[in-house]
């Protein structure tokens, strides 16, 4: 690591204000610190901001709830109104890292980890995203881990995040504070796809700081799944994740809402996909439809073109689950 | 990690200075560089070896400790981040000759070859047993995920851990 300050923030605004261009926040650490081992990213200053006061679970006026930025992982995964309400989103984070590393990673911190694309970690290669304009190593390259939808000429890294995917499915707002004030940010909207600047993960300010995810009201806890399929059972990134969910009139489609995970640079939503199954019977037939449409402009890259079909059986499988799961808390 | 020296901080960072760590139950005063790991803390400043460093990047749970009660990566924390918090390591775990009782079940267990990785082994499982999920072996499996055991005493230690759940009637049997 290169040698930095260090400063504890106690409140939103002295935070903002220690915030330059070569400072960073810090949460829980667990990503943000490996990355400066491995002399990925470098810091002058950090600014530690798990002091600052958003460490609970409230519910909203809407019927919603907030999730404080700054609450662990895991203490949002067995929060009862989470796991009560949101199941989707308790069994995506509890399928993602270790039990370690949910205690210390913060809501927040998980929508801000970069990806674990090889080349981005390894500071012999080129990779746009760590040092824009010097290539991407991945595209001609091992490919097995990346992205096959959204892709650019510029990289194919996928984001890693499982708890990311079922905050896509909920339509979660991001809540931020900046130098010019607050602002909200659609879930579908925080991270973005990588275009011809891939250094950017998502579309917060240099100087904004998140402080709550929002949940809408409606958490779909009685037709919801998440698959995640990986090279070992447990504590693996996701080749392919599918987090499901579903609203039934009998054996019809009201809402439905599929998100992807381990196949692009953000989590993938297809509202257009989606739509084609309002409406319609949930059966195997239209669950296959649902998918093709889905992959329908999928690119592989050679060792990580298995994942087209993995993703459509994925998602088939993950419709199918969520139509018979019925959440008992 | 390559050991960076005070010298090498650039003008305008700030190098080492004094921070409190409450470790297993005593206030330990020393100066410390802001980079320096928790894990580095105990092991290089406070010569608190029974935490072990395995990969340093959070992969393998070698340096698990308990902070609050809870399981961590001591690799992946800094030192000036835990001021104010109670930090538990495996020399804090026996009460005198008297070993914990995951202590004790590893041993009848024989739930380890070399070693290496029972420290981080036993605080994580003592985390387990705080947090309350794990339930039967699957489920101790399941959460026991963030420690890796090259030796491969897995089914040992996986034994172990349900044995003194079974004695305090933690387990569905």
């Amino acid at each position: 690591m290169n040698p930095f300050a260090y400063t504890r923030a106690y409140g939103v605004d002295t935070a903002l204000d220690e915030k330059t261009d070569v400072a960073q926040y810090i949460g829980g650490g667990t990503n943000l610190i490996d990355l400066m081992k491995e002399d990925v990213m470098h810091s002058e200053l950090l600014i530690d901001v798990n002091h600052l006061p958003f460490h609970t679970i409230e519910e909203t006026e809407a019927g919603g709830v907030r999730l404080g930025a700054m609450m662990t992982n895991a203490e949002t995964a067995y929060h009862p109104l989470i796991e009560e309400r949101y199941p989707l989103l308790s069994k995506a984070i509890l399928s993602g890292a270790s039990p370690q590393l949910r205690n210390m990673a913060t809501n927040g911190g998980n929508l801000m980890q970069r990806t674990r694309c090889y080349y981005f970690y390894d500071t012999a290669t080129p990779c746009n995203k760590r040092q824009p304009g010097s290539g991407c190593s991945a595209i001609n390259g091992f490919n097995r881990i990346h992205a096959i939808l959204g892709t650019s000429s510029e990289c194919i890294a996928t984001h890693p995040s499982d708890m990311c995917v079922a905050l896509a499915a909920l339509d979660a707002v991001v809540h931020v504070s900046g130098k010019n004030g607050k602002r909200t940010i659609p879930f579908t909207e925080f991270h973005r796809l990588p275009e011809l600047n891939p250094e950017k993960d998502n579309t917060l300010q240099s100087d904004e700081l998140i402080t709550e995810i929002e949940l809408p009201a409606e958490g779909f806890k009685d037709h919801f799944t998440y698959i995640k399929i990986r090279d070992r059972q447990s504590y693996a990134f996701a080749l392919v994740s599918v987090a499901a969910a579903l609203q039934l009139d009998g054996d019809t489609v009201r809402d439905v809402r599929i998100a992807l995970g381990g196949v692009a640079h953000k989590p993938w939503r297809d509202q257009g996909a989606e739509s084609l199954l309002k409406g319609k019977k949930a059966t195997e037939e239209n669950f296959e439809q649902v998918a093709e449409t889905i992959l329908a402009n999928a690119q592989g890259f050679g060792h990580n073109t298995f994942k087209i079909e993995l993703a459509k059986r994925a998602i088939i499988r993950a419709l199918s689950e969520a139509l018979v799961n019925q959440h008992h808390a | 990690m390559s050991l960076i020296f005070e010298s090498e901080a650039p003008a305008g960072v700030s190098s080492t200075s004094p921070i409190t760590l409450k470790i297993n139950g005593s206030e330990k005063q020393f100066p410390i560089a802001p980079w320096t790991t928790l894990l580095d803390a105990l092991r290089e400043h406070l010569d608190m070896t029974g935490t072990k460093k395995g990969c340093d990047h959070g992969q393998c749970g070698a340096c698990t400790v308990l902070v609050n009660g809870k399981r961590i990566n001591s690799c992946l924390t800094l030192a000036v981040m835990q001021e104010g918090n109670d930090i538990q390591t495996i020399e804090g775990l026996s009460k005198g000759e008297q070993l914990h009782p995951l202590q004790e079940a590893f041993i009848e267990h024989d739930a380890f070859q070399c070693g290496y990785c029972t420290p981080g082994q036993i605080c994580s499982a003592v985390g387990l047993m705080n947090e309350g999920k794990a339930h039967n072996a699957s489920e101790i499996r399941e959460l026991m995920s963030g420690n890796l055991c090259r030796c491969g005493a897995y089914t040992n230690i996986v034994d172990a851990i349900e044995d003194v759940m079974k004695k305090e009637g933690r387990v569905n049997q």
